[in-house]
């Protein structure tokens, strides 16, 4: 009887934790770092300029948000990402297209990626300032540098990868070359673009944020990165962190969408799991 | 449609055809760039196909029997002689010659069994309805009616091949060529698909060329087996296996046997020439 009781009281420990839901794990972890968080501020005597706690970022970003403050910087930031992406991947398609349709295409955008991809995407924005002055279009061009690598040098492996067979049957129903393009290879690559454009996202919102704090303006208004370094220069703490605080949500939101957008293709269609 | 759709009294049609061969080699000769230099893989080969005939091509490993069934597909040129479907040379890849490739990954992932079948008939130029009546014709036929909407990473081998042969034949090819189809399937599933096959092209009386290194396979699926030698090969024989009744009967072992010795294969093996692919 003894031992029954000992082997099962093991189990129970287990069954607390690992048992629990993942999101259940990861909302307690969360209140457990937050819970932290607001204890370092409370009761170590740091300085309230230097530290916000969790309640002061909250209240700032609700505010933040309610007034505007935040929500404008917010949206010009987004807008100038999707609208660097898309020229990114826009070019990024036409080099892709081109390199798998001549060899010549494949040595150019081999040799071109080779160089590029490794930059930082924020070494460039001292020649773009060069080149178009302090203002949006510079920011524009470093953000178009930065994505176009990524999305290329994946979309030219999903081309590089489709199965020979796919191609053979898209020619044998009768497909001209530009249609095998377009209706076979461009969604058999599909995985790797979507991989491509995260890629290309991730980088560019870093690059984004980076360059506003380098020049602080974004066109006519701030982006998020002007907003964070605006705050830093008041010693308003709570608005920089408020700031932060809106860069990660907006992460975790794209990944999400990244996620659908994931499952109702490729993983839907097996090509991913 | 309904005229061509109909399953019955195609044989009976093949009576009436032109008497001219549908296919025609002459003295064909293939072989593709290797990094080593050029390999011949066909040296010469010769032969003729009737509609509605059933030929197999047969040979050991790497005789160039999967090129040779490349180049009636239009994929490959000859370096010489001449291959003429209808009397018409120079052949480009086209859905007249509908191929079904060995490969499991041959459907497109991101269509849904319906959706591979209609969308090549879409590409032809069929209406939306059209291709969709057709198509269901077909998988009816393959009995996937009940997969329709399925995804090909869904689905088992055996299925994934039905539905290629189902794509291929919704065509309404000139001829349908299959390059060892089954092989890569189960020995169950392959004589299952086989017995199949069989039922299929006699419903719809489509010429059929079927490459196989499978004696057996050979001799339960051809009106004639054309059989290759090694590479650079040739046409060793070519066997009229029409009437050679079940497998059980002395005439089946006695051309069994006779495949064998041209193929050199030792009697201990199953009929198989071997696993590695040409």
């Amino acid at each position: 009887m003894a031992t029954v009781a000992t082997s099962a009281s093991a189990p129970r420990l287990a069954w607390r934790w690992g048992t629990l839901p993942v999101w259940a794990r990861k909302a307690l972890l969360l209140v457990a770092l937050i819970a932290v968080w607001q204890a370092y501020v409370s009761f170590s005597h740091v300085s309230h300029l230097l530290w916000a706690g969790p309640w002061q970022t909250v209240r700032a970003f609700e505010s933040g948000w309610r007034d505007g403050s935040l929500a404008g910087p917010t949206w010009t930031t987004l807008k100038l990402l999707l609208e660097s992406v898309g020229i990114g991947a826009g070019i990024a398609v036409v080099f892709t297209v081109f390199a798998a349709l001549s060899a010549l295409g494949t040595d150019l955008l081999e040799l071109l990626t080779s160089i590029f991809n490794p930059l930082p995407g924020v070494a460039i924005l001292p020649i773009a300032m060069l080149w178009f002055g302090i203002n949006r279009s510079a920011i524009v061009f470093t953000l178009a540098m930065t994505t176009i690598w990524p999305i290329a040098i994946n979309l030219s492996m999903g081309f590089r990868t489709v199965s020979p067979t796919l191609v053979a049957v898209g020619r044998n129903i009768g497909l001209s070359r530009l249609r095998v393009v377009t209706d076979v290879l461009a969604p058999a690559a599909l995985p790797h673009a979507v991989t491509g454009l995260k890629a290309a996202w991730a980088f560019g919102w870093r690059t984004a944020i980076a360059s506003e704090l380098v020049f602080g303006v974004a066109g006519s208004k701030g982006g998020l990165g002007n907003y964070i370094n605006n705050a830093r220069l008041f010693f308003l703490t709570p608005r920089v962190f408020a700031g932060l605080l809106t860069i990660a949500l907006l992460g975790v939101v794209f990944e999400a969408l990244f996620g659908v957008a994931e499952c109702r293709t490729v993983v839907r269609w097996g090509m991913k799991s | 449609m309904a005229a061509t759709m109909a399953s019955g009294n195609v044989r009976e049609r093949a009576a009436f055809a032109p008497a001219g061969p549908l296919l025609r080699l002459d003295r064909v000769r293939l072989g593709y760039e290797l990094p080593t230099g050029f390999h011949v893989a066909v040296g010469e080969a010769s032969f003729q196909l009737a509609a509605h005939e059933k030929l197999v091509v047969i040979g050991p490993s790497g005789c160039g029997k999967s090129t040779l069934l490349k180049a009636i597909a239009g994929f490959v040129a000859p370096v010489s002689g001449t291959i003429e479907l209808a009397g018409r040379g120079s052949l480009r890849p086209g859905p007249d010659r509908a191929v079904v490739f060995q490969e499991f990954d041959q459907l497109f992932p991101w269509r849904t069994v319906l959706g591979n079948v209609v969308y090549p008939l879409r590409v032809n130029g069929r209406s939306r309805r059209e291709a969709a009546v057709r198509a269901r014709h077909f998988l009816e036929l393959t009995h996937l009616t009940a997969a329709a909407g399925r995804y090909p990473h869904e689905l088992s081998g055996g299925m994934k091949q039905r539905v290629a042969i189902a794509r291929a034949l919704a065509l309404e090819p000139q001829m349908l060529l299959m390059d060892e189809p089954f092989g890569a399937l189960d020995a169950i599933t392959r004589q299952r698909l086989q017995a199949e096959l069989n039922r299929i092209v006699a419903e719809t009386g489509v010429t059929l060329l079927f490459v196989t290194h499978s004696i057996e396979e050979a001799l339960v699926l051809g009106d004639r087996v054309v059989v290759l030698s090694e590479a650079p090969s040739r046409v060793l024989e070519l066997v009229d296996v029409r009437s050679l009744g079940g497998l059980e009967t002395i005439e089946y072992s006695h051309m069994r046997g006779r495949l064998r010795a041209l193929l050199a294969v030792e009697r201990e093996e199953e009929g198989d020439l071997g696993d590695g692919r040409d």
